[in-house]
């Protein structure tokens, strides 16, 4: 590959803007709300803007990504950041998330604890460094870096509850990531190397007498991987934890549990691929059943929630099914379809987080007294003033928000706009994304793949099953919430909690109406995927700038 | 030297476990702090134990794993140890905050009803 002059540098922006935000907003000082949200508004944009571009850059690039070295040190022995399309459609994609999360919040959740702003741009560090490593142990860093964000984004606002459950969720994460290091650990001992392309190279070299440690390590990091994924029977932590988070954490959650898919999936098609000798598709079968399971599981618990925010919870877990049992089969045309539908479920998951709030709002103010809603789902803020009427709290209402006349009208467009896009029924990008995933698995040759015909046709089922019961129970939500005949006061909405929520679902219209060539680049990104020596000429290509390397002793 | 490392991680990792499965929130703390010592001593033998070895380059000696241990597990165990020491900061923390809120040092934040 011969880079392009621009791009190198460009790579190091998603890691070092939220890193230098993070500082800055540190240093700020915590009562100057309103500079605070603005420069981290800002820096998301700059994000946004240059994910974009580098999505853009890395789709008119050819078939291999840009490699940049931050240390410039030659391939194997310095850290590597890659970017190939996969990781820039998570770029943008985490960090189009994080801005409407954060768009959301500042209607007033980012005064319900000191330190929203700093965490959030520590989180979207971690994200994003996460997607651009190519280094087995750099990758574990960020992944504790956006953990370790997560922890505090999940207590911010405070309360018993989000106590109990942060405690649990940070147990599970640490003996995950424990479990992290000793996958790491074992790979390092027989391979020699983390550089993942490096490792990826070496693996079918690996003595016969290695293999079975090889093997060992490879699944130690797998389970890893499938704990934050949210991959059944490893997900007990993620329904409590994000119904307890507040609304704008739970929707830039959505984006956590694809972090480990993205892992499983980058890991396991770049060392374990079809080529890869005695090691071909290692693990493929215990993707693909378990992630049946894990549908099924949250396909069943849909069903059963009876909260919208549960309920979301549960789809967020379907989705991690769906989409490693797809990755399991090792079809590059099945992983394209999942990759669309990783797209327009995590946008329309983090929508529905959003959401979900506004729907209580609208439902409490129906049952209680106004004065009750402070005391009830709204959290008792530090700064809370006393507060007298239905709509909302504190000083900064006539600054940002006016109460929108058509409020229940878009609460219900909204609602049914996201229930289509998660249970995947036609006309939105949920049904594009199904229907790709479908006719890839009718496609797919018979035993072609590392799971057999009784795979693939239980896969099919369960997608058509599962879709059925999600709109069953999104249905029952929706009648509930919009149609049960009541004495019913508008609802107030603020404009800057509406915006994102639109944003998002705009987005996955927009999914449906350049369907083509969303699908196209993601097709290309599979092609990639499931040919990892193209990954792995890309990263060994990559050369030290000569002039600096020179001055080293 | 390798079943006295090896004996020594499976004791911390066993006790460990068994820590972390327990009811009360200082044990579980406990529990992975020392599974995280066990990870760590894991990490450390994974470059090959050595007695007397350095990992940093001398002159005259040629640089290759024959003269030194390997430093890589050296360095993967200290940013390791940082990290795990941070976050089991980070968990005291939020487990007085559960102390605090609920009056229980339960996991759950309450007793288990029989």
């Amino acid at each position: 590959m011969t880079p392009l002059p621009a791009v190198d540098h460009l790579l190091l922006v998603p890691v070092l803007l939220p890193l230098a935000t993070a500082t800055v907003l540190l240093m700020l000082g915590e009562q100057r709300h309103a500079a605070r949200a603005v420069i981290d508004v800002a820096s998301t944009l700059l994000g946004l803007a240059v994910a974009i571009v580098l999505l853009l850059r890395v789709d008119s690039h050819g078939p291999t990504g840009a490699v940049y070295l931050p240390g410039n040190w030659p391939v194997p022995f310095g850290i590597v950041l890659a970017l190939d399309r996969l990781a820039a459609l998570m770029l943008v994609l985490a960090t189009a998330v994080g801005l409407a999360s954060l768009l959301f919040s500042l209607a007033r959740w980012h005064r319900a604890g000191v330190h929203f702003h700093p965490l959030f741009q520590l989180q979207l560090l971690g994200l994003n460094g996460a997607f651009l490593t190519g280094d087995l142990f750099n990758l574990f860093v960020f992944f504790e870096v956006l953990l370790a964000a997560s922890y505090g984004l999940l207590l911010h606002g405070g309360g018993a509850a989000r106590v109990r459950t942060s405690l649990h969720y940070i147990s599970i994460n640490l003996i995950a990531s424990l479990l992290f290091l000793i996958g790491v650990a074992l790979l390092y001992g027989v391979t020699g190397t983390l550089n993942m392309a490096d490792m990826a190279e070496r693996l079918p070299h690996v003595p016969a007498a290695d293999r079975g440690l090889l093997h060992a390590g490879a699944a130690i990091l797998a389970v890893a991987f499938l704990a934050k994924a949210g991959a059944w029977p490893l997900n007990s932590w993620l329904a409590p934890a994000y119904g307890a988070a507040s609304a704008p954490v739970a929707g830039f959650f959505a984006i956590l549990t694809k972090v480990g898919i993205y892992a499983v999936l980058r890991l396991w098609s770049l060392c374990f691929p079809e080529s890869a000798g005695a090691s071909a598709l290692y693990g493929a079968e215990a993707l693909v059943w378990g992630g049946m399971a894990t549908l099924a599981f949250g396909a069943v618990g849909m069903v059963s929630s009876q909260q919208l925010g549960r309920l979301a919870s549960f789809s967020i877990i379907a989705t991690s099914g769906t989409l490693l049992a797809t990755i399991g089969f090792g079809r590059p045309a099945l992983t394209a379809a999942a990759l669309f539908y990783l797209a327009s479920s995590t946008l329309a998951a983090t929508a529905m987080y959003l959401l979900v709030e506004l729907l209580e709002r609208a439902r409490q103010a129906e049952i209680d007294p106004p004065v009750e809603i402070v005391a009830g789902p709204l959290p008792a803020f530090v700064d809370a003033r006393s507060v007298g009427v239905v709509n909302l709290d504190d000083q900064e209402a006539p600054l940002i928000g006016r109460a929108l006349p058509a409020a229940l009208a878009f609460l219900g467009v909204a609602f049914a706009v996201g229930a289509l896009v998660i249970a995947g029924l036609p006309p939105l990008s949920g049904f594009v994304g199904k229907v790709a995933m479908l006719s890839a698995l009718l496609d797919a040759e018979a035993g072609a793949s590392g799971a057999g015909p009784a795979a693939r046709w239980s896969l099919f089922a369960l997608l058509i099953v599962s879709g059925l019961l999600a709109s069953i129970a999104l249905m029952r939500i929706g009648i509930r919430q919009f149609w049960a005949p009541q004495e019913r006061p508008a609802p107030h909405l603020r404009i800057a909690e509406c915006v994102p929520i639109g944003l998002l679902l705009g987005a996955c219209l927009v999914l449906v109406v350049r369907g083509e060539p969303a699908l196209r680049y993601l097709r290309d990104a599979a092609e990639n995927l499931h040919r990892p020596e193209r990954y792995i000429d890309s990263v060994r290509a990559a050369r030290p700038v000569a002039a600096i390397r020179e001055t080293r002793p | 030297m390798e079943v006295v490392v090896s004996l020594a991680i499976g004791v911390l990792v066993a006790s460990g476990v068994w820590l972390v499965l327990r009811p009360r929130t200082f044990q579980v703390l406990i529990g992975l702090a020392l599974l995280s010592y066990a990870v760590n001593l894991f990490i450390f033998s994974v470059g090959s134990l050595a007695i007397d070895k350095e990992p940093i380059v001398q002159a005259g000696q040629p640089a290759d794993l024959l003269h030194y241990t390997d430093p890589i597990p050296q360095s993967l165990v200290l940013t390791a140890i940082v990290i795990s020491f941070a976050t089991t900061a980070l968990y005291l923390v939020v487990l007085l905050a559960l102390r605090g809120l609920t009056d229980s040092d339960h996991v759950d934040g309450e007793e288990e009803r029989p």
